[in-house]
């Protein structure tokens, strides 16, 4: 048995609650968030659940209902998000020893050691909700997926106030079958129809499954699944080492793209902001995978296609991002489609110290300032105000976000305002 | 303008010595970062702006920016961001008699504040810093 404690912390509808933060004429009402493109809703408060609002119902599915009974929509607003997430880590940092940043409203924490870990669960949520207004949950366990099962005990039942502790065997043996198998972390659709057929409806029941069966049903993750059910620890934190993580900058269209000059268009402004990401964690890229696709839910011709641009050398640099990614997106194009996505992922970053040196020195060296004052243009006038041409204007392509709240917390001319 | 431009000298950045090293080298400090001064806790601070003169009282202008901490609990004679009625507002918090903490506007022209029965005040954060241009930049 595991003597480690795993916090899982996650905010409520959490999407909802950072725009009720900067908008409390929001607050008890119900809100929605909408996928990018405005295609359907990814974020739900409880007053929109009751209303019947499943996840990921599309937009225009809803509309009615959603005018007919005051639910307010928006449109993502991910540089919100991203920033309301940043806060809460750094408060999470300041109460684990080690936190592993699940996704952007998911976070493990490492309680090991913390006497008390119910009260300083506690304690700490208070303070989440203080400093940056997200009401949140967290779950209590010796291993992450017991943690994890927590926090969705602390969800569904209100009496718990927020914070439910399974690091006892006590309260495992209460609580976890009240836990549907459906609800537990890594299991799908089709695998709950198995484990019901043979009789394992609960958290609890999955504890007591045979190790080999599980596997049968489940493959190896149902095996390590059932193990960590019990309390044996089979997986630490992901702790990003940084300087190792990939960067990723992929997008949906707003209408679909047929023609060549404006994937082209795509393509540059993705690599646009891969190298505005680089820069930011001071990292260097030698190759970028660029894939485009049509939608799968589309009729006519579906196509998928991905390849590698490499660099002539470790670069951050803007203009030579874009250059790689218009090649391989030339080499890539065919005609006669209606991509709906495209992207740019680049892997095995490496710092400037870690880069080999070609000898002789490819680039001039006015364009790391060239970089510098266009990263600083750009965060001063707003994201875009200044990129290479290629990238385009007109942007016929650009995602849809009708209904999008302002970049509040991290735009000076975007601010919220207080009336005197 | 190119003479005025090569008398500049400039705040940062280390000027290369060809000849012997600075003897300022060892007695470097890091530059002077206002934000550190304003901002103490970044987790829980926000910049908000402020419209309208109901706050002049405390200095505090139309337009000018509000440095907003969440973190800390408001006391008499805060200036505060306050959601009244769902809406966002510069405040003064007063000590009523018998302890009470209220709001109130902060200019000699106006108030005092007079709340509705039913209406609904909660504070949002507490104004730690006032901004004030002194020479706005040409927009």
């Amino acid at each position: 048995m595991s003597d480690r404690v795993f916090a899982l912390s996650d905010g409520n509808s959490f999407y909802c609650s950072c725009e009720r933060v900067f908008d409390p004429r929001l607050e008890g009402r119900p809100v929605i968030v909408l996928s990018n493109n405005d295609g359907c809703a990814v974020a739900r408060t409880p007053e929109a659940k009751a209303l019947g609002i499943e996840m990921g119902a599309p937009w225009f599915k809803i509309r009615k209902l959603c005018e007919a009974n005051g639910v307010v929509a928006r449109s993502s607003n991910y540089v919100l998000y991203g920033d309301m997430s940043r806060r809460m880590n750094e408060i999470y940092r300041a109460h684990a020893q080690d936190v592993e940043v699940y996704s952007i409203d998911e976070s493990f924490l490492d309680f090991t050691g913390i006497v008390e870990p119910a009260a300083h669960a506690r304690a700490m949520r208070h303070t989440v909700r203080q400093w940056t207004g997200i009401p949140t949950c967290v779950g209590l366990g010796p291993t992450r997926v017991l943690a994890k099962a927590a926090n969705h005990l602390a969800k569904k039942r209100p009496v718990l106030d927020g914070v439910c502790d399974l690091t006892s065997a006590g309260a495992r043996d209460a609580l976890l079958p009240q836990l549907a198998i459906e609800d537990v972390w890594g299991v799908g659709r089709a695998s709950a129809g198995k484990l019901r057929a043979i009789g394992v409806n609960t958290a609890a029941d999955l504890r007591g499954l045979d190790a080999r069966v599980a596997r049968q049903l489940l493959t190896v993750t149902g095996e390590r699944l059932v193990r960590e059910m019990n309390g044996v620890l089979c997986q630490e934190l992901e702790i990003e080492p940084p300087g190792r993580k990939g960067i990723a900058v992929t997008r949906s269209f707003g209408a679909p793209i047929t023609r060549l000059d404006e994937m082209l268009e795509a393509t540059a402004l993705y690599a646009t902001r891969a190298g505005e990401k680089l820069r930011r964690h001071g990292m260097l890229a030698h190759q970028m995978q660029v894939f485009f696709h049509t939608s799968r839910f589309a009729d006519g011709p579906g196509r998928s296609v991905s390849g590698v641009a490499t660099m002539l050398e470790a670069t951050s640099d803007t203009l030579e991002l874009v250059r790689a990614a218009s090649a391989a997106t030339r080499r890539l194009w065919q005609p006669g489609y209606r991509y709906a996505k495209a992207g740019i992922i680049m892997e095995d970053l490496v710092t400037p110290a870690q880069a080999p040196r070609s000898l002789l020195t490819l680039m001039d060296p006015r364009r790391e300032a060239l970089m510098t004052a266009m990263d600083a243009v750009n965060s001063r006038f707003g994201r875009g105000a200044l990129s290479p041409a290629q990238s385009g204007v007109r942007r016929a392509w650009a995602v849809r976000a009708d209904m999008r709240s302002p970049a509040y917390t991290t735009r000076l001319s975007e601010t919220p305002i207080a009336t005197a | 303008m190119s003479a005025l431009k090569q008398e500049l000298v400039p705040l940062m950045g280390r000027p290369l010595c060809a000849g012997f090293p600075s003897p300022a080298d060892d007695y470097v400090e890091e530059a002077l970062d206002p934000a550190r001064l304003i901002v103490t806790n970044p987790a829980s601070t926000f910049m908000w702006r402020v419209v309208g003169r109901s706050m002049i009282g405390m200095g505090i202008n139309d337009g000018d920016y509000a440095v907003v901490d969440r973190s800390l609990t408001p006391k008499a004679d805060d200036v505060v961001v306050a959601i009244i009625d769902g809406l966002p507002s510069a405040k003064r918090v007063i000590r009523l008699r018998g302890g009470r903490l209220a709001l109130d506007f902060a200019n000699p022209e106006m108030g005092p504040l007079i709340l509705d029965e039913a209406s609904e005040a909660m504070i949002w954060g507490v104004v730690t810093w006032s901004l004030t241009p002194h020479r706005p930049a040409p927009r």
